[in-house]
């Protein structure tokens, strides 16, 4: 059999594989590992850090969809302290590389906790610009590309470390959002997140989340994730991690070949808590059996 | 410790009228459970990506089996109902916290709500006090009979009269007047509520079961919170049903919203 080579690079830190987690659905990593060795990840894209503890929204926050879900856990997190204090000595126990998504209200908060984590012992920053600008009306920062390259300008002055920027797939054209946060210093963006969606319970005349509308994810989004990492591709330069939906390593080829050098499994850690590992195998099992010797030979492969 | 494992199923039938027994072949997560932990079982269809959270009914770690009992109320638990003995099903447990047991009580009051009942059996076998169950059901409860077979003394109150007390199973604690050391409860958010408030006034610590909307069931999704304030914190916060509990002190949950 021929050697492969599944180790990616982004922005020069080196993963072992091209798979992440998809910030939110993982934690921090520590209840998934009773049953994966998080060693054979790329990478483990942590919960949304802020730098104080959020409370998040009322219950329900969840919702089964079609092939897919709802959630409105609304960035519920202990804070970067804790995050610092506990979180990265656990996962440091790994051979894996740590990417920590940050979140903020305000352009302050969102430095506030950048400045908090500059030292800490961390691979890569992924910025979630899809939270609302508490100071401009409760605007989405990830909907306005003059927003969104301003916040991403600012944070990217307290990071020392690469900065991926995650965009939000509620806007009318993403590559819009991609080139202004690229300009404002983004080494990397990631996409997508979660579209915004609703459902009502029919009995209780209401709606099922107590949030009335929360984040569509899982299986059932993943046409828009691939149309919308093609487009991106196309549009800029940087290197992208794709999400949205994947739950196999045929859905992984399918955004590798759209353009992305970095894959993160979301939901589908929900359905399978295996899903991450069999993504990785599988990836390099279909690079063996295709002679692929590394994966840029069908990165972005799509015209 | 926690395990994914594929059980087979060797029982898997109506016990009432909307509720269904299913055994499963599950050596590790037997051996492994405690009264009032629950397991993940998954449909495995790619249309419903989400595991249904369903408490254990009873284990038998010498067999490696265990046993759940649950109510169709939707697509998933429809779909269990068609799945025949033999079939292989996904489940991942134990899961959450269980009951805090505390057997230098000698006597104990037990309140299940209708599909709320199903873990308490487990939980008579581990306490050495009297068990006094009180049972709040629309209709003709199940699990009686099992009860009973436990040694447990059996109240029943159901909403149509047609079994024992008519009314909620609130109004017939206030009927009967238990005394005890503890109350162990599961059932439905609003008997809860009630319940917890009448143990508060009769001065009788109170665990409740809750339950809420999961998606990872294990804690790392903080999709499944619930407003706690300890005793002694100036303020509330978000706990996780399924990591830590389902299981709380009554007087600790924030009921009103
Ligand atoms: C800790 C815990 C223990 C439980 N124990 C039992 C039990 O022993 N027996 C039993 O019959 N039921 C139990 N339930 C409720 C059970 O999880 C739901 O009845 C079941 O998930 C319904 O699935 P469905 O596909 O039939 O319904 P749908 O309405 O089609 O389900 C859609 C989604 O909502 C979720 N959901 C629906 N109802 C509930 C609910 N009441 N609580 C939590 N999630 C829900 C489902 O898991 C699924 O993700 C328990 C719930 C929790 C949280
Ligand atoms: C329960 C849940 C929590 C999430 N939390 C975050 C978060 O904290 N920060 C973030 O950037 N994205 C968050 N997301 C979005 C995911 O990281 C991901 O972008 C999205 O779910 C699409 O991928 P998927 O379909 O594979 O889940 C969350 C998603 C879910 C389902
Ligand atoms: S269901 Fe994910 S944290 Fe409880």
């Amino acid at each position: 059999m021929s050697n492969v080579n599944t180790a990616v690079k982004i922005c020069g830190v080196e993963m072992k594989n091209p798979v992440t987690t998809a910030s939110g659905t993982f934690g921090s990593g520590r209840e998934f590992s009773e049953f994966v060795d998080l060693s054979k990840l790329g990478a483990v894209t942590v919960k949304g850090v802020a730098a104080e503890p959020w409370k998040g929204n009322n219950a329900p926050r969840i919702a089964e969809t079609y092939g897919g879900m709802l959630n409105s856990v609304g960035l519920q997190n202990p804070g970067a302290d804790y995050f610092i204090e506990n979180d990265i000595p656990f996962l440091r126990q790994f051979d894996t590389k740590i990417i920590v998504n940050i979140c903020g209200h305000t352009i302050e908060e969102y430095c506030a906790v950048a400045e908090k984590l500059s030292d800490a012992d961390v691979d890569m920053f992924e910025l979630n610009i899809s939270c609302p600008n508490v100071k401009e009306g409760g605007i989405t920062f990830g909907t306005v590309p003059a927003m969104a390259e301003k916040v991403v300008s600012e944070v990217r002055k307290y990071c020392k470390k690469p900065l991926i920027v995650k965009l939000t797939p509620n806007v009318t054209d993403i590559t819009e959002i991609a080139k202004a946060v690229v300009a404002g210093g983004a080494d990397a963006v990631s996409l997508i997140n979660t579209l915004l969606g609703m459902r009502i319970d029919i009995n209780k005349r209401q709606p099922v989340l107590a949030n009335k509308v929360g984040g569509f994810s899982g299986p059932a989004i993943k046409p828009v994730a691939v149309r919308m990492v093609y487009q991106v591709g196309k549009a800029v330069d940087v290197p992208i991690i794709g999400m949205g939906g994947i739950a196999t390593w045929e859905d992984a080829i399918e955004f590798i070949m759209a353009g992305a050098t970095g894959v993160a499994v979301g939901s589908a850690n929900f359905a399978n808590p295996f899903a991450t590992v069999e993504v990785a195998e599988g990836i390099e099992r279909y690079m063996r059996e295709n002679n692929i010797k590394d994966l840029s030979e069908i990165r972005g492969i799509i015209d | 410790m926690k395990f994914v494992e594929y059980g087979e199923i060797v029982e898997n039938i109506k016990i009432g009228a909307n509720a269904y027994k299913m055994t499963i072949v599950l050596p590790k997560i037997s051996a492994e459970a405690k009264p009032g932990q629950f397991v993940n079982v998954y449909t495995g269809l790619g249309e419903m990506i989400l595991p249904r959270p369903i408490s254990i009914n009873e284990y038998d770690a010498e067999k490696g089996t265990l046993a759940i009992i649950y109510q169709v109320s939707g697509k998933g638990s429809e779909y269990f109902t068609t799945l025949p003995v033999g079939t292989e099903v996904r489940c991942v447990g134990p899961l959450g916290n269980g009951f805090m047991i505390d057997n230098e009580i000698k006597k104990n009051i037990i309140v299940g709500g209708g599909i709320g009942l199903p873990p308490l059996v487990e939980l008579i076998k581990h306490l050495d006090g009297e068990n006094h169950v009180f049972i709040g059901s629309r209709t003709t409860p199940i699990l009686v009979e099992r009860l009973e077979e436990l040694g447990a003394k059996v109240h029943i109150a159901t909403d149509d009269g047609s079994v024992g007390f008519k009314g909620n199973v609130v109004q017939l604690l206030d009927e009967v007047k238990p005394e005890g050391g503890m109350i162990y409860s599961c059932g439905p958010k609003v008997m809860l509520k009630y319940l917890a408030k009448w143990a508060m006034e009769n001065n009788i610590p109170c665990q409740v079961s809750l339950e809420e909307r999961m998606a990872c069931g294990i804690g790392a999704c903080v999709g499944c919170a619930i407003k706690i304030q300890k005793k002694g914190e100036s303020d509330w916060q978000h706990l996780k049903v399924c990591k830590d509990g389902p299981v709380f002190f009554g007087d600790e949950v924030i009921w009103d919203e």
